[in-house]
């Protein structure tokens, strides 16, 4: 079958049985707006101090979520050996990668939108006016996090106490892409010029190529029996 | 190998090697001018944290070499190598903090090199984790190589973003810009000490290949005898 062809099924097969019983995006969600939620609690931030707190608050979020939903994407996999069935399949092992993390990436996005506007509105922050650079921050930080989120909960899944093993593996390799996403992120809120925080964008695009091209090489290994 | 140079001998190398460094350290080198005394913990942390690099990109070597020619030997290397690397990367992080507080009069700042240092330690410990949460030893080795090769991919990229974040540590006294450097007599020292811990580096990662090749030899045994 042609690459492409495998990474629509795996992808449209992922979004057909996430809508069948809606668990991951809803815990994704769910997970992250009470993150939102905590943080007022922690940081009972004032009206001023929201634009220093939120892109932190923002990634941290999004972070947790991330993972979450990473989990579940390949704890489905196992339950009914699926995983065994797709291993089976004579296809690039890379492509199935691929299928995978585009549609996590596609429930990341959602629950990132759902994040993002629960934020908006109980800390008072209106995100249009930087609407355009914070989303293309947040993709870029986003496909990376999620590229490499991908592999690791293959990798996780494989293991005993999967849930704790993720974020051990994600967080501390994933500091770039957060470095970057909080970074970029704050600039974009606060309205400074793109030039200024270009570079950050750039880091996350760089390590989104390598981290994506380094796990559609590595996947075949991850799936192997 | 162990013919011409046995482990005994090499243990017991290691331990003059050593002593003569702590030797060198407190009675040779000089005394640095306004740090004092304190700052001769900094052989030993430099020292330290070199070996802990070399261990890493050691992982990198056998997990590359695992999964390209299945050689069970390769994925000792890699995991050998972790262990120890990651006691000698403990060790950089207790130095460091130790020098910190007299001379920066904190225990410890979330500075560039500190950071990834500390990210580092993490990566060691994630593999460390998942090696030891993967029953099937051959899968074990392949996941771990899997991880091995994309953490030190990973670390440059931390090195910068961590970089451009933030950096308080001393500037790089070695190959530095100008007004670093180190008195002869400190290289000497450094030198001398960073030749120990690679004979302690060395000892330890060959006791424990030795170590994996018997487990091997066991738990071939048992599968006969079964």
């Amino acid at each position: 079958m042609p690459t492409l062809r495998v990474v629509t099924t795996i992808f449209v097969k992922d979004l057909r049985v996430e809508w069948r019983h809606r668990e991951t995006l809803v815990s994704m969600c769910v997970f992250g707006v009470l993150v939102v939620f905590l943080f007022n609690f922690a940081f009972e931030p004032a009206r001023e101090e929201t634009l220093r707190l939120l892109p932190g608050l923002l990634w941290i979020a999004f972070a947790f979520a991330g993972v979450l939903g990473f989990n579940r994407s390949f704890a489905a996999e196992r339950e009914n050996a699926g995983l065994e069935g797709i291993r089976l399949a004579p296809v690039e092992p890379g492509a199935i990668y691929l299928g995978k993390m585009l549609a996590n990436l596609f429930f990341m996005a959602i629950a990132e939108v759902v994040v993002v506007f629960a934020a908006s509105l109980w800390y008072n922050f209106s995100f249009l006016p930087s609407l355009g650079w914070f989303a293309l921050t947040t993709f870029f930080c986003t496909l990376g996090y999620v590229g490499i989120g991908t592999t690791f909960a293959a990798v996780a899944a494989n293991t005993r106490m999967r849930e704790v093993m993720l974020p051990v593996l994600q967080f501390p390799v994933a500091v770039p892409v957060f470095i970057a996403g909080v970074e970029a992120t704050t600039g974009a809120l606060k309205g400074d010029p793109v030039g200024d925080y270009a570079g950050w964008i750039r880091l996350a695009a760089a390590f989104s190529v390598i981290f994506v091209v380094l796990s559609y090489l590595l996947f075949e290994y991850v799936l192997e029996e | 190998m162990r013919r011409t140079f046995p482990p005994l001998v090499h243990l017991l190398v290691t331990l003059a090697w050593l002593l003569v460094a702590m030797a060198m350290i407190f009675l040779y080198a000089p005394q640095e001018a306004t740090m004092g005394e304190v700052q001769r913990i900094f052989y030993v942390h430099v020292s330290a944290a070199w070996t802990a690099l070399l261990a890493y990109f050691l992982i990198f070597l056998g997990s590359v070499r695992y999964l390209w020619k299945r050689q069970p030997a390769a994925d000792d290397f890699a995991y050998g190598s972790a262990e120890v690397g990651f006691v000698f990367c403990t060790g950089v992080l207790v130095t460091g903090p130790l020098w910190a507080k007299p001379v920066w009069g904190i225990w410890w700042t979330w500075d560039a090199r500190l950071t990834l240092t500390f990210v580092l330690w993490l990566l060691f410990v994630a593999y460390l984790m998942l090696r030891s949460y993967v029953i099937n030893p051959a899968r074990s080795a392949v996941l771990g190589a899997v991880v091995g090769i994309i953490g030190f991919v990973d670390v440059p990229l931390d090195y910068m973003a961590i970089r451009w974040w933030r950096t308080q540590h001393p500037q790089p006294v070695i190959a530095g810009g100008e007004g670093s450097g180190l008195d002869p007599r400190m290289w000497v020292v450094l030198l001398v000490t960073w030749g120990a811990f690679l004979c302690l580096f060395s000892y330890l990662l060959r006791q424990y290949l030795r170590l994996a090749e018997l487990r091997r030899g066991v738990a071939e045994l048992q599968r006969e005898r079964d």
